[in-house]
Parts: structure tokens; C-alpha cells; sequence
């Protein structure tokens, strides 16, 4: 009799137990998840409550790489150990402790210094997807840093001390397809409409509808109409100044309504029209870091070895050059109008989007081809979705942290004109890791030292700021308290930089949302934070 | 006790620098001494309402700020997807309590601290238990919850003369997340903005008009929404009230719902998204969660020592684009339902026309009541007279009919008092009439 109902998909447990976050970042995103290898260094609280928010959302595998032995201070503060592993293998402990919140992810760990796996294990660190470092001291730090620059692979370098926190991210080229932007204007292409549109849109003639069939008209239909009429009435010209926007927008409200002599308010459609008049209205454009992208060298001269994002953007900057605008996204907005009226514009953008999609895969795919690269290189699903998304893509590249240690001239003198920018916590962290290598303690780690230790370190970011040729001076009370830590580290303020760490990563692994550019200050003092680009 | 003393200094030494020690930024009123540690531990009481994405974090983290004493409010039970941030919780625990499993996790893990559990709603509790804290701490994902233990703070207040007894504030802090989103607050009760203050900032609920879903549907959210609205309660397939955790439920749902959206060429039907429109699933992950638990334990850590000055008193949290944080003092309302100690003034234009249903509506609706389900009551000639209750049958059966009279034809009067109780608030709220015409015929 009638058609069989349309079963219900099979949910796996997997699906169910990463339904929350499947929502985020969707199945390609966690597909990706559970293919990295992460590398922790330094299994401090910092580090495994970086590792926790990764194991419980599901990456592949991690290795932790720590030599030290677990202490009672390790045990306060650090909840992947056990109280009575005092004097155990830090890395060990932590990874039997990790490995206990999702059966899913593999690990394993390394009971050696990261200076030791450097210089007897060649090619240790680049097999990572990314590697991710607490409390590393500077003599570790730089070498690797270089190291890992060189092999392109994503370096997330934190420090956790006191109120205090710190993120610097190393990457050298990120790029990004699916930024999720929080809000993002519609593309409808009212002004250049494409045939089927325009002769669709040219077939309502909104002022004869009756007053049924006017309720039921798309806004976007409404908008075409008048904004027709206006240009008939103004030689051809759209409406650009907001007197102007005004004028149409009069003609939208004043629209004659159908029926006479009641007073009427205007209709849900045609005030959601008035309102479209404000963000559809500007000719397509293409957003600059798009334009900076296809302009990069990365887009114009492609070799064997560019990765599928730089053949599509390629594939991409073809398309711009022939028809002078983005692909459009295909998706329309809700508005108030009748079923059929609604799924015919939907299913023309919808259409076009396919359309212009398939072209991009053909060049895309055209010049996998002339580079020799295999028939499979670019899927058609991946340039869907590429240009679904070409107006939010980024490429990110940033700083090599080692750079920035031997630079002899760091500016920064613009974000220290302000006494109350954070980038003075930078500075003292900068200063204390000095002091750690040159003392080896923390500033003001025993209680009859934290007065000579401020001394100390007041000298040595004096020093520093003048070889950086910087003016200004710091405020002594941050110094103080920074001594005032003795490199205690606060479990719930690791637990902040911890959550944030980790979806950093994820978003290095993913591919999708902005990451950081490329530094970040947290002063749990203030509840305050800044970004600082290095 | 176990622990040698030396151990003891050298496991909490970490806490005791910032304890022990003078600092530039720390409260005007702290004094550094062992004491405040031995306070933290033996003394202060904190209750950590929420178990789930935000409570698991916060137990872990106070656990590790020192708090060996520990309450911990949760009804809810496991479930699978609660697994990828819930890190206290194993598989083997689906269908246990979630305080109580979360309790004994940090109780075996963290020696010496000692989290009571509760497995219930904490409406079960009265004042005389929310009384014994020194700090309450919410991760609810239930913004009904978060005003009911707001009025409940309020309501423990003692003023003399109109004169605040500081001893009477149990200091609230509050966190919510949602996605790569979230916030952290601390609410002083009776000194600073109280939830209720600041109401407007939680977006009403996306509710989809009957006439679009039921004759110009467009998304597949529509194609849903009928099928659970419209479709179930008339052919009520399994006998029983629709339950979103019911497999079986989801199932038919979700393939009435791919038959409607077929039938009116709707794309976009998805068994994942049928989940999420009946649920209303908030996508989560245990990234944000620890962000702003750790906002959270670091601010009630704050509170108990005076280490540092608290937080004043609002922070927003992004990691959408980047890491943003923003910190803000939200302001108190002069003439806060809950907190402002100013009888609530409800002007009414026209007393003869305005029926009493409008008046429910008006609480509903209105962004500072917001209320589910107002009950209200009233005293006439000295007597107490229920106007309309729609939570208890008998009385909903009795009183429907005064919805449609007017508030003339139900005797009310310029100036009378209103009594409205709700599920958003523990006590009653008292809301005056005021007319705003003269010419009102009593009968
Ligand atoms: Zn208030």
C-alpha cells in the first residue's frame, strides 16, 4: 500500500559517545582526530591536563616524553598520577593515568630528558602530528623549536606558573577551509543574478500578486522586484548610499497592498526585504586574505609537492580570473514564505553552488594531472566543500620561536607604551627562563631567597629589555610577584591554559576555526587575557 | 593521618607560596599565614551543584586547590555521550549516579578529601542545608536551576534597619558553556548582580510557529517539529509520552520526519539532527568545560583566602577564532525581581479589558519574569483566593476559567498584591498592580 518508511541509520557507541562534539567539528574533523599522534613533553599538571581534554575528545595516540621522577609537590598538583607513585617514572605513571579516560587512544612514553631523545634518537619528534611542551627549559627549547620549524610540524610551547599562564603557538603554515565564522552575511547575488535566477525572479510580478500570494513571496523575490523598479527609475544605477537604500526601502514599505481601505501592517516577508537592503546589497567582493591567498607564491607556483589546499586554491584563482567573483555558497537563508515558493530559490542556489563546484573540480583536477600527481589527489567532496567555504579559507604562518630568542631586536615597544598590557608578563617569562638556566631554580623557589631573587631577576629583564633596545620600564610589584610563585604552579590555573592548549591542537589537527597567532597571556589574577602576535 | 608532616609541606607547597607569601596584587585583608591552608582544609564547606561537564572539572580542581570538604548535588544519571568530557565517568558506569560515581573518583584519588554526594534535585534541599556553606559553586546546563539556587542565596539574607548582614552572603560562582563558548561569574548576593539581574542575557528559545511547521514548512527543523508536536500526541505510537533518550522514539521521529520532508522536497533531514531538535542538544567539549571550571575553582579559591581580589564579576570566553576573554562588571538591577528589596510594581493599562491570561503571558514572556509556569494567588476580603495553577490538575480544572476574565471582573484592585510562585524561584514573589486608568467599576 504505501511506500516503506525510511529506516532509521545504524548509530554506532562511537557516534553516541562523541554525539556532543560531532556537532563541532563533524565526522571528517574527528576523523582526523583519531588519526594524530600527539607528543607531550613534560608530564607537569600543565601537560596532562593539556593531554586529558585531547584523550577524552579521542586523538589517535600519544607518547609522553619525560625523564623526571614523580615528587609530593607533582602529586599536589597533578591529578593524571598516583598518590603513591612517589620516586616512579613521571611519563610511566601519567600515561597509565591518561589511559584510563578513553579506552579509544593508544599510548605510550619515553622515561628520558627531551634533550636525551634529541641527540640519541634521530627523527624522534617528526613523526608527530603536533608536539606540545610545558615547563621546557631554554636550552631544549630552541634547538627543537628550530628542528620542529624545519620539519613543518606544529610546536604548542605553555608554561604554567602561579596566577600566570602562558601559549605560543610555532606553526609555519596552517592552513584552514571551515573557520565556522560566527556570523557571516548571506550570498544571494542580487545584483549580478546568474540566467535561471534573474528569469525566475523576473517572473513574479510582486505588484499584481494577490493579497494571499503576496504573503507567501520569498523576500528575496520582493527585493529583486523593487530593486528593479528603482533601477529603472535612476538610469540603471543601484542604490549605494544609505539615502539612497532609503529611498528603496520606501518603495518596499510603500508597496501597494492589495487590499483597500483597512489600514494593514506590512507583512512579515516584505519587512524581512527592507531588512535584507542592509547586507545584500553590496556588489561581491572578494574578502583580502582570500586575495592574499591567491595571490601567495604557494597558489601561483605549485609544484609536486603542494598540498591539495594550494591546488584548489589554484583551481580557485582560475575561476576568480574568468568570472571575477568567489563560487557562490549555495545555502539560503530561512525566510517567511510557502513551501514551493522557498525550495525553487533554495534548489537554484543549491544548483549553481553544484555547478560552480564541478567546474572548480575540473581544473583542480586538470592541474593534479599536468604536476603528475595521481588521479585521487582532490576528491570532488573535498572541493565541495572547499568552495562552499573560499570566502572564510586562512592561511596562518607564523614565527620560529628560536628566531625570536636570537633576534637581537624584538619590538616591543608598541604593546609595552600601555603600563597595564600584559605583554610585561612576557617580557619577566622571558626573564625567568633566563634565570632558570643561569641559576637553576625558579626566582624565589626557597623561602630565604625570594628578596635576593627579585634582585636578581629585575636585573636580568633589565638586561634583556635593553639588548631588545626597549625603553620602557617594568612596574616592580609584577616582578615581586612573580617571585612571590617560586614556580609554584596552580592546579585550577593549569587547568585554564590546559583547556585552552588543547583545542588549539584540535584545531591544528582538524583544519577548522582560526588558531592563535600566535601567543597568548593569561593573568588569572586579573581574569584577564591578550594575545600578542611574536 | 597518614601523611608525615613533611610530606604534607611539600605536597600542598605549591598552594602554601601563594598562601604564605605577600603579594602586590592580594586582598587588602590578607594576612599570609599557615592558617588560611588549614582553613581551606578543615573549616570551608563548598557545594558544587552539577556533576556533569563543568561539576567532574570543578571536583577535580577544588580537590587540588585544597577543599577537602565537598558536597556535590547531581539527579542525573551516565550516559554514553556525557563520555567525551566527563572524565570521571567510564563506560562501565552508564546508568549509575553522577555524583555519587564522580564523589568516589576524586575521594580515591585526592587522600583526605572527602566528597558527599547527593543524588537528587536540589529542590529537595531547604535552606537550613544550603545554609552550612561558605561557597556555592554551579556548573548547570538549567538556567531554571541557576535562578532557583540564586533565590534560594537571596532568600538567606539577613538585613537589619535595611541594613545587609554581611555574615548572611554565601558567594555564588557560576559557569556556562556551550561549544567553544562560556562564561564565568561570581554573584555576591544582596552586593552584586544576581542572576536575575541580568536575565536579558540568556537568549529566549528558538520556538518555530505552529502555522509555518504545520502548512509552510521549509527547513527540516520544520519537517521535525511537527512530527514532535503534532504528529505523536494524535498518533501516540508507543502508548507513552515521547522520551529523547528512547532509541526507539528517535527512530520514528526521525522517519516521519525524512517522509514529510520528501513530501514537500525539504533537504537536510538527518538522524543526528532529529537528536539534536527534540533533546536540544548543546554541542559540548571538554576543552571549554576545563577552561571555565578552572575559571571557576581559581575564583572560589580567591573568595576562601583572599589571595587575590575575586573576580568583578562577569567574564565571556571564545575560542571560535583565536582565544578571547572579556571582563566586565555587570550591574545590578535597581528593581530586581529577586535581589533589589523593592516591591515588584506591575502597571496595567486597562484593568477592565486586561484578562488575567494576558497577566500569565506577561510573566511568561516578559525578558525580566521569564517564567514557566507562574502560579498565582491573592488575598481578597482577607482571604487567600487562587487566581490560576496550572501545576497541579485539580486546581488548573478549577481555575481555568478566571483566565479569561478580566483582572475587574476578578476583584483585583489598584494596589493589590500578587502572590506567584514558579519553578524559577523558591519563595514567592510578591508583584503589586498599579492602574493606570481611574475610571475602574468594581463590582
Ligand atoms: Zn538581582
Amino acid at each position: 500500500m504505501s511506500s516503506p518508511a525510511p529506516k532509521s541509520p545504524e548509530q554506532t557507541d562511537k557516534s553516541k559517545k562523541y554525539d556532543r562534539q560531532l556537532r563541532l567539528w563533524g565526522d571528517h574533523g574527528q576523523n582526523l582526530l583519531e588519526n594524530s599522534k600527539v607528543c607531550l613533553i613534560n608530564a607537569t599538571a600543565l601537560g596532562t591536563e593539556i593531554l586529558k581534554s585531547l584523550i577524552l575528545p579521542g586523538i589517535g595516540s600519544f607518547t609522553i616524553v619525560d625523564g623526571e621522577k614523580v615528587t609530593e609537590e607533582d602529586i599536589g598538583s597533578n591529578f593524571f598520577l598516583e598518590s603513591d607513585s612517589i620516586g616512579l617514572s613521571r611519563a610511566q605513571v601519567a600515561t597509565q593515568c591518561l589511559l584510563e579516560h578513553n579506552p579509544d587512544v593508544r599510548g605510550d612514553y619515553i622515561d628520558e630528558s627531551p634533550e636525551h631523545v634529541m641527540s640519541h634518537t634521530q627523527d624522534f619528534f617528526n613523526k608527530f602530528t603536533v608536539v606540545i611542551a610545558t615547563a621546557l627549559p631554554e636550552k631544549v627549547l630552541i634547538p627543537l623549536s628550530k628542528y620542529l620549524w624545519e620539519s613543518n610540524v606544529p610546536f604548542v610551547v605553555c608554561r604554567s606558573i602561579g596566577f600566570l599562564g602562558y601559549i605560543r603557538l610555532q606553526v609555519k603554515e596552517h592552513t584552514v577551509i571551515e573557520a565556522h565564522p560566527d556570523s557571516e552575511n548571506p550570498d544571494l547575488r542580487l545584483l549580478s543574478p546568474w540566467r535561471s535566477l534573474r528569469e525566475h525572479l523576473e517572473s513574479i510580478d510582486v505588484a499584481l500578486l494577490d493579497q494571499k500570494s503576496r504573503s507567501h513571496v520569498p523576500a528575496l523575490v520582493i527585493l529583486f522586484y523593487y530593486l528593479t523598479k528603482y533601477k529603472e527609475l535612476n538610469g540603471g544605477l543601484v542604490p549605494k548610499t544609505r539615502q539612497e537604500k532609503d529611498i528603496l526601502r520606501k518603495m518596499i514599505r510603500d508597496s501597494p497592498v492589495a487590499d483597500e481601505g483597512s489600514i494593514k501592517l506590512l507583512e512579515e516577508n516584505f519587512e524581512e526585504a527592507i531588512r535584507y537592503t542592509n547586507t545584500c546589497l553590496a556588489p561581491p567582493s572578494i574578502p583580502h586574505n582570500v586575495q592574499a591567498i591567491l595571490d601567495d607564491d604557494c597558489c601561483k607556483n605549485l609544484t609536486q609537492n603542494s598540498p591539495p589546499f594550494w591546488i584548489m586554491c589554484a583551481a580557485l584563482r582560475e575561476f576568480v580570473e574568468c568570472e571575477e567573483t568567489l563560487p557562490i555558497k549555495g545555502s539560503l537563508p530561512d525566510m517567511a514564505a510557502d513551501t514551493t515558493s522557498y525550495i525553487t530559490l533554495q534548489q537554484l542556489y543549491h544548483r549553481q553552488a553544484e555547478l560552480q563546484a564541478e567546474i572548480i573540480y575540473r581544473k583542480a583536477s586538470d592541474i593534479a594531472r599536468d604536476l603528475g600527481l595521481p588521479m585521487d589527489t582532490i576528491t570532488q567532496n573535498e572541493v565541495k566543500m572547499f568552495c562552499k567555504h573560499a570566502s572564510e579559507l586562512q592561511v596562518i604562518r607564523g614565527s620560529c620561536i628560536a628566531d625570536e630568542y636570537e633576534r637581537t631586536r624584538l619590538d616591543l615597544s608598541f604593546y609595552l607604551e600601555d603600563p597595564d598590557s600584559l605583554m610585561f608578563y612576557y617580557v619577566i617569562l622571558r626573564g625567568l627562563e633566563r634565570f632558570i638556566s643561569e641559576f637553576n631554580t625558579y626566582p624565589g623557589q626557597f623561602d630565604d631567597q625570594v628578596e635576593p631573587d627579585v634582585l636578581k631577576l629585575k636585573g636580568i629583564i633589565g638586561k634583556l629589555l635593553s639588548e631588545w633596545s626597549c625603553s620602557q620600564v617594568l612596574r616592580d610589584e609584577r616582578v615581586h610577584e612573580v617571585c612571590r610563585y617560586g614556580g609554584a604552579e596552580i592546579h585550577s590555573v593549569s587547568a585554564v591554559l590546559g583547556g585552552c592548549a588543547a583545542h588549539e591542537v584540535i584545531k591544528l589537527i582538524t583544519h577548522q576555526y582560526k588558531p592563535l597567532d600566535n601567543a597568548f597571556i593569561y593573568d588569572a589574577i586579573s581574569s584577564n587575557s591578550a594575545t600578542f602576535c611574536l | 593521618m597518614s601523611e608525615t608532616l613533611e610530606s604534607y609541606q611539600k605536597r600542598w607547597g605549591h598552594l602554601r607560596k601563594v598562601l604564605e607569601r605577600p603579594g602586590p596584587f592580594s586582598h587588602p585583608e590578607f594576612e599570609p599565614s599557615s592558617e588560611i591552608l588549614d582553613f581551606i582544609m578543615t573549616s570551608c564547606k563548598i557545594l558544587v551543584i552539577g556533576a556533569g561537564g563543568l561539576g567532574c572539572e570543578l571536583l577535580k580542581d577544588l580537590a587540588l586547590m585544597g577543599f577537602k570538604n565537598i558536597h556535590v548535588i547531581d539527579m542525573d544519571t551516565i550516559d554514553l555521550s556525557n563520555l567525551n568530557r566527563q572524565f570521571l565517568f567510564r563506560h562501565k558506569d552508564i546508568g549509575s549516579s553522577k555524583a555519587e560515581i564522580a564523589a568516589s573518583f576524586i575521594n580515591k584519588k585526592v587522600p583526605g578529601c572527602q566528597v558527599t554526594p547527593h543524588f537528587c534535585k536540589i529542590q529537595d534541599f531547604d535552606e537550613s542545608f544550603y545554609r552550612q556553606f561558605h561557597i556555592i559553586v554551579c556548573g548547570l546546563d538549567s538556567i531554571v536551576a541557576r535562578r532557583w539556587i540564586n533565590g534560594m542565596l537571596v532568600s538567606l539574607l539577613n538585613y537589619e534597619d535595611d541594613v545587609l548582614d554581611q555574615q548572611s552572603v554565601i558567594p555564588m560562582v557560576d559557569g556556562g558553556t556551550e561549544g567553544f563558548k562560556g562564561n564565568a561569574r561570581v554573584v555576591l548576593p544582596g552586593m552584586s548582580a544576581c542572576i536575575e539581574c541580568t536575565l536579558d542575557l540568556y537568549p529566549p528559545q528558538v520556538n518555530y510557529p505552529l502555522c509555518t511547521i504545520a502548512n509552510t514548512p521549509r527547513l527540516p527543523e520544520h519537517c521535525i517539529e511537527y512530527v514532535k508536536v503534532i504528529m505523536w500526541p494524535k498518533e501516540n505510537p508507543f502508548n507513552t509520552s515521547l522520551d529523547g533518550d528512547d532509541a526507539q522514539h528517535i527512530s520514528w521521529i526521525y522517519e516521519k520526519s525524512v517522509e514529510r520532508a520528501l513530501q514537500f522536497n525539504i533537504p537536510g533531514v538527518t538522524y543526528r539532527l532529529v537528536q539534536g531538535v527534540v533533546k536540544h542538544i548543546i554541542p559540548a567539549v571538554a576543552s571549554s568545560n576545563a577552561v571555565i571550571a578552572g575559571v571557576c575553582a581559581t575564583e572560589v579559591f580567591k573568595i576562601a583566602t583572599s589571595c587575590c581580589v575575586p573576580l568583578n564579576n562577569y567574564m565571556v570566553f571564545n575560542d571560535v577564532d583565536g582565544i578571547y576573554t572579556y571582563t566586565y562588571e555587570a550591574e545590578r538591577k535597581s528593581d530586581c525581581l529577586v535581589c533589589s528589596q523593592t516591591p515588584q510594581v506591575m502597571e496595567i493599562n486597562d484593568p477592565n479589558t486586561m484578562k488575567l491570561k494576558q497577566l500569565v503571558e506577561l510573566l511568561s514572556e516578559n525578558t525580566s519574569y521569564q517564567m514557566k509556569s507562574p502560579g498565582l494567588t491573592t488575598i481578597i476580603d482577607g482571604r487567600n483566593k487562587t487566581l490560576y495553577m496550572s501545576t497541579i490538575k485539580s486546581i488548573e480544572e478549577r481555575t481555568r476559567d478566571n483566565l479569561n476574565k478580566s483582572l475587574v471582573e476578578l476583584g483585583l484592585r489598584d494596589g493589590q498584591d500578587i502572590l506567584v510562585a514558579d519553578v524559577t524561584s523558591p519563595t514567592t514573589l510578591i508583584i503589586k498592580l498599579k492602574y493606570l486608568v481611574d475610571d475602574v467599576e468594581m463590582k
